[in-house]
């Protein structure tokens, strides 16, 4: 059984449709990327899941149908780092990750996830008392990141990490994710614009357009489509 | 120079009282986005509650405590049953209702404590202290204590607990605190808990040292508070105890000194309400919210 499951979902902005009919899984210990261009409702998809949009059809989460309100899906385990990155600029970094972790009771295992979490981000020791709005674009991205692995979470939903950021700096969070999700055996849907970097971290893929989906598959075969390759891959 | 040190302490003692009030409004003012009119009023109906304890009986400081644990069950009704429905309007909408909120309570104040003159029991000693030639009332020093008692638990939940972050976080950025599993609209109710407990200990503070009170007690004082958080700036509980006990300070120097000016109090808070709205509207310490994309 995959751990999320989306059967034939709809939403709605008002009276724009932004969803027909989504259908698509993620399962235990994958990397599942959402491809596709603007509007095709890829972030929709996500607020589907998380619940901060209306939407209807079936979502089920380890196989229980999943709640409408964002604050209860969070406590189920699901971890939503949005769109604009949800930082809380005017608190500081420690506090920030603090947050992620809400929904924890483990004393312990916040310190110990803190600590493996310097391992890849070292910087965030000697921010930890700054103002997370003073942060770079790619610290405050990576810093979202880190609240949603603090939740210890079994699915984090990542919107378009690669946003606005240099290369480098994507394909080092891309490292990161796929490295978290694999050591605490944890899965992930990812809407990415960059299909190649998203792709290579991957196991499975989906194309979204205008709020369907149009193809989907493995990563290789996803990379082997022609039409895929030539609107997303751009050779 | 004793008399101006004696001015200044029951000046510190006055400005506490308008610090916690204006607090409250802070408090509210950050997470709803909207200044509760009826905070002096919800302060007012505490003080009663507090004096209809006592006059059954109650020892005092039981009544003190039983009084704050009551308003905070109110406050966070008033927040789920009143606030709440209207939280999706506009501002306007949300502050008509506070306005109403604040008859609505006056009335039913008059209404069940038949609008009589009442005295509350004063907590502290009538005893007076000579320091280095400065007097100083044990009521004062009561009051300053109580006043900073409170404002550093205050202090301690928002920055020391987990519920403390919750509630700041949910103010500052309540879609991303949903995704954490914040229970953000609770959080709101939980504000407004501790604004009616905070404006009850105001109330229970300022009634004793009036001689007596009705249910127009609290409405110069929400005057005050009302300036002591717009000098302090509205979003800032630092500028609010800042800003309350600076206003307290001032306001007893100059009304000991010159004649007219303490029936003048009123008027000269009001000024420095509109003064400061139009030349420096963040306050001292409130900042102007600048976005980064």
């Amino acid at each position: 059984m995959p751990l999320l499951e989306l059967e034939d979902v709809e939403a709605r902005y008002g009276a724009v449709q932004a969803l027909h009919g989504i259908t698509l899984d993620v399962g235990e210990r994958q990397v599942v990327s959402v491809l596709g261009a603007n509007g095709a409702g890829k972030t929709t998809t996500l607020r589907a899941i998380s619940g901060t949009v209306r939407r209807s059809g079936g979502l089920r989460f380890d196989g229980k149908t999943l709640p409408r309100s964002p604050e209860a899906v969070a406590r189920l385990g699901i971890a939503h780092v949005p769109e604009g990155r949800g930082t809380f600029a005017e608190l500081s970094v420690d506090e920030n990750l603090k947050l992620g972790a809400y929904t924890r009771r483990d004393r312990s295992g916040y310190a110990s996830d803190y600590e493996e979490l310097l391992k890849h981000f070292p910087w965030l020791a000697e921010r930890r008392d700054q103002q997370a709005g003073t942060l770079s674009g790619g610290e405050q991205q990576m810093l979202a990141l880190a609240r949603a692995f603090m939740a210890r979470p079994r699915l984090i939903l990542v919107d378009e990490p690669s946003l606005g950021l240099a290369p480098l700096i994507v394909k080092q969070l891309f490292d990161v994710l796929r490295a978290w999700i694999d050591e605490h055996g944890m899965s992930a849907l990812v809407v990415e614009q960059n299909a190649n970097v998203a792709l290579e971290h991957s196991e499975r893929g989906y194309v979204l357009e205008v709020g369907r989906v149009a193809v989907e598959g493995t990563a290789d075969e996803l990379r082997g489509n022609e039409s895929v390759r030539r609107s997303y891959l751009g050779y | 120079m004793a008399d101006v040190l004696q001015q200044v302490v029951s000046g510190i003692a006055s400005g506490g009282v308008y610090a916690l009030l204006a607090l409250a409004l802070v408090l509210i003012y950050r997470s709803t986005g909207v200044v509760n009119f009826a905070q002096g009023e919800m302060a007012m109906f505490s003080t009663f509650v507090c004096w209809e304890l006592l006059d059954r009986g109650l020892p005092y400081w039981v009544a003190f405590f039983l009084t704050l644990a009551i308003s905070f069950v109110g406050g966070v009704l008033i927040e789920r049953l009143v606030i709440h429905t209207v939280s999706r309007s506009q501002a306007l909408t949300v502050v008509t209702v506070t306005i109403g909120l604040l008859i609505l309570l006056n009335g039913a104040a008059a209404w069940i404590w038949k609008g009589e003159q009442r005295t509350l029991e004063n907590p502290f000693p009538s005893d007076t202290f000579d320091v280095g030639g400065v007097v100083i009332a044990a009521q004062d020093l009561g009051i300053i204590g109580v006043s900073l008692a409170i404002v550093l638990v205050l202090w301690a939940f928002f920055q020391r607990t987990r519920v403390g972050l919750a509630l700041r976080a949910a103010a500052l950025n309540p879609a991303s605190s949903r995704l954490h599993g914040v229970r953000v609209s609770w959080m709101l109710a939980l504000g407004w808990g501790l604004a009616a407990v905070l404006g009850a200990v105001a109330g229970i503070l300022v009634a004793p040292t009036q001689g007596s009170f009705d249910q127009n007690l609290m409405l110069p004082v929400l005057i005050f508070a009302f300036a002591a958080a717009v000098l302090g700036g509205l979003d800032s509980p630092i500028g609010a105890v800042v800003g309350g006990v600076v206003l307290g300070v001032v306001l007893n120097l100059v009304g000991a000194y010159i004649d007219f000016f303490a029936d003048l109090r009123l008027p000269a808070a009001l000024l420095l309400i509109l003064g400061i709205l139009l030349l420096r509207p963040n306050g001292l310490f409130g900042r102007s919210v600048v976005k980064r994309v």
